[in-house]
């Protein structure tokens, strides 16, 4: 598969005050992303994971090191178009990115900007309506849709630029367990049937048993990077870097603990019930 | 209270009203307001509350919420009507008590003023109620196109008009909030004097100016993000473009303008 995202040896520091101490909130990371792939990115607060995504599409530049996006340099004023387009970004706050009143003119707010010919334009808000299932609400008012549907019109907003990648930037994190779902099978959807690849930072740890590769962030370092099998099932390392593993997990680590022979990486309810009863010799 | 508040809020829907170009509704409002002000009888008023009635049935907005947009100034409405009922001298005396006297005229014009300032409310009102926001900067960034020549930031302002609309709803809602974070403990808005009313307002507004902020920062992000880079280069979802409608629309406003000049002339 090739590569649509490339970061080498990044690091960036905030802007300081003079006299300041630099800390740096990328220190040293060189990732690759495959075209089509869905990674989820974890990390407790302040671990860099933000930082990282807002380097994705060149809303940060690096203060050392190359972010390469399908083969542009961000650092080049001249890619910056073409790397966002390319790379669409999804952010926590949803009523903080909606820019117009009705919902499908701000989906056409990217082509527009874009300089897309109106019945392109026209054609794409309602492919773009269409992928997250918002087209009955093309005429709403974005202010009083619920907080799922309203980061779905992000979403869409993101498509109708026909981006290959979205970058989900805790898109998930001021929603409700219902808004929180519509906008992982949305994005799951995405990646499965239209092949975009799709990053997601978040710090809810079942999120990542969407996806299939897991890059655990601390001190602004990748610490871990593997399926979520791999990663989800190590309860203790995890918990060194201030994560929690997911609820399965914690049942098999302490059943494991107290003599019992199960499994680690039992992600789903299903599964974790499968091992127990093996167990138990059922 | 704020509830109230329903200036630029659209009634999504598809009737003719909502079908003219924005543009050609900005040219009735203001034909409109011209010949609101031109009116100077009963006949001429009656004409234009025709014609806003006709506006307002083919708009199917329905008239409580344009009555509900007058709360917030039928103290301004008391305002004008007392002070010319007071103190527009005239020949006719009606009744005089004290130092007050009344005359007829001054109670014609008080009147007249009355549903001069409620019938231009609510005519701009249907104009907002009919037209996203978004379609009416676009119509106003077209009818002020020609100022761009002179170097004036035309589409920076419609943009910022979008905005700043779009944002409305979503202010009042964090106000609502903040007011019942403060009053859940112990924040009084609506008794004492009008000063340490004022004062109370402060813990209400620092935290929505910052949280304001915030999100312009954040917008502003999400916008470049977006590929937002200034009006250059831009095509839109919707082009504007006079069809039919906007002609008969125009003829029917002039030939209205036309008669209450023509009713003016008569003094009626």
């Amino acid at each position: 598969m090739s590569t649509i995202i490339e970061t080498k040896e990044i690091k960036y520091h905030y802007p300081v005050e003079e006299g300041e101490e630099i800390r740096l909130a990328l220190n040293g990371v060189t990732v690759s992303i495959e075209a089509g792939s869905f990674v989820v990115v974890l990390g407790h607060n302040g671990s860099g994971k933000s930082t990282l995504a807002k380097h994705l599409n060149a809303v940060l530049i690096p203060s050392e090191g190359t972010v390469l996006v399908d083969g542009l340099d961000t650092r080049e004023e001249a890619n910056l178009l073409d790397v966002r387009r390319r790379v669409g970004m999804v952010f926590q706050n949803p009523d903080n990115q909606i820019v117009a009143n009705v919902v499908e003119e701000d989906v056409a707010f990217g082509p527009e900007n874009l300089g897309i010919p109106t019945a392109e334009i026209r054609e794409r808000v309602d492919t773009a309506l269409k992928a997250v299932g918002m087209e009955k609400f093309a005429l709403h008012a974005p202010h009083k849709l619920s907080g799922g549907q309203k980061q779905r019109i992000a979403i869409a907003g993101v498509i109708a630029m026909t981006p290959k990648c979205i970058v989900l930037d805790e898109s998930t994190a001021m929603l409700d367990p219902s808004g929180r779902q519509e906008v992982l099978d949305t994005i799951s959807w995405l990646n499965r049937e239209m092949g975009i690849t799709i990053i997601l930072i978040t710090h809810h740890m079942n999120e990542a048993a969407y996806a299939g590769r897991v890059i655990v962030m601390d001190r602004g370092q990748i610490a871990m990077d593997g399926t979520p099998r791999e990663i989800l099932s190590q309860e203790e390392k995890l918990r060194s870097l201030g994560l929690e593993a997911p609820p399965t997990v914690e049942l098999l680590y302490t059943l494991r603990r107290s003599g019992w022979d199960v499994p680690l990486d039992a992600l789903t309810v299903d599964e974790c019930a499968d091992a127990i009863c093996r167990a138990l010799g059922r | 209270m704020l509830k109230d508040i329903t200036l630029g809020q659209y009634f999504p829907g598809n009737t003719v009203a909502h079908r003219l170009d924005p543009r050609t509704k900005l040219i009735m409002v203001v034909l409109y307001i011209v010949a609101l002000f031109c009116s100077v009888w009963f006949v001429s008023y009656a004409l234009m509350a025709l014609a806003l009635g006709a506006c307002i049935a083919v708009s199917k907005v329905p008239l409580k919420s344009l009555v509900r947009g007058l709360k917030p100034i039928v103290v301004i409405i008391i305002f004008t009507g007392v002070i010319n009922l007071f103190w527009t001298p005239g020949e006719n005396l009606l009744f005089s008590w004290w130092i007050i006297r009344i005359y007829e005229e001054g109670v014609l014009r008080a009147l007249f003023m009355v549903i001069r300032i409620v019938m231009l409310i609510m005519g701009t009102f249907l104009l907002t109620y009919t037209t996203s926001p978004i379609t009416l900067t676009d119509g106003l960034e077209s009818l002020l196109g020609p100022l761009k020549k002179l170097h004036l930031p035309i589409h920076e302002l419609s943009m910022m008009m979008s905005i700043a609309l779009r944002f409305i709803p979503t202010l009042i809602e964090e106000t609502d909030k903040i007011m019942s974070a403060q009053k859940a403990r112990g924040a009084d808005f609506e008794t004492g004097s009008l000063f340490q009313r004022a004062k109370a307002l402060v813990p209400l507004l620092v935290p929505l100016f910052i949280s304001a902020f915030r999100r312009a920062d954040e917008l502003a992000v999400a916008m470049e993000c977006r590929c937002y880079h200034g009006g250059e280069g831009r095509t839109k979802l919707k082009v504007l473009r006079y069809r039919g409608i906007d002609y008969g629309a125009f003829a029917i406003s002039a030939a209205v303008v036309a008669l209450v000049f023509l009713l003016r002339h008569y003094g009626l």
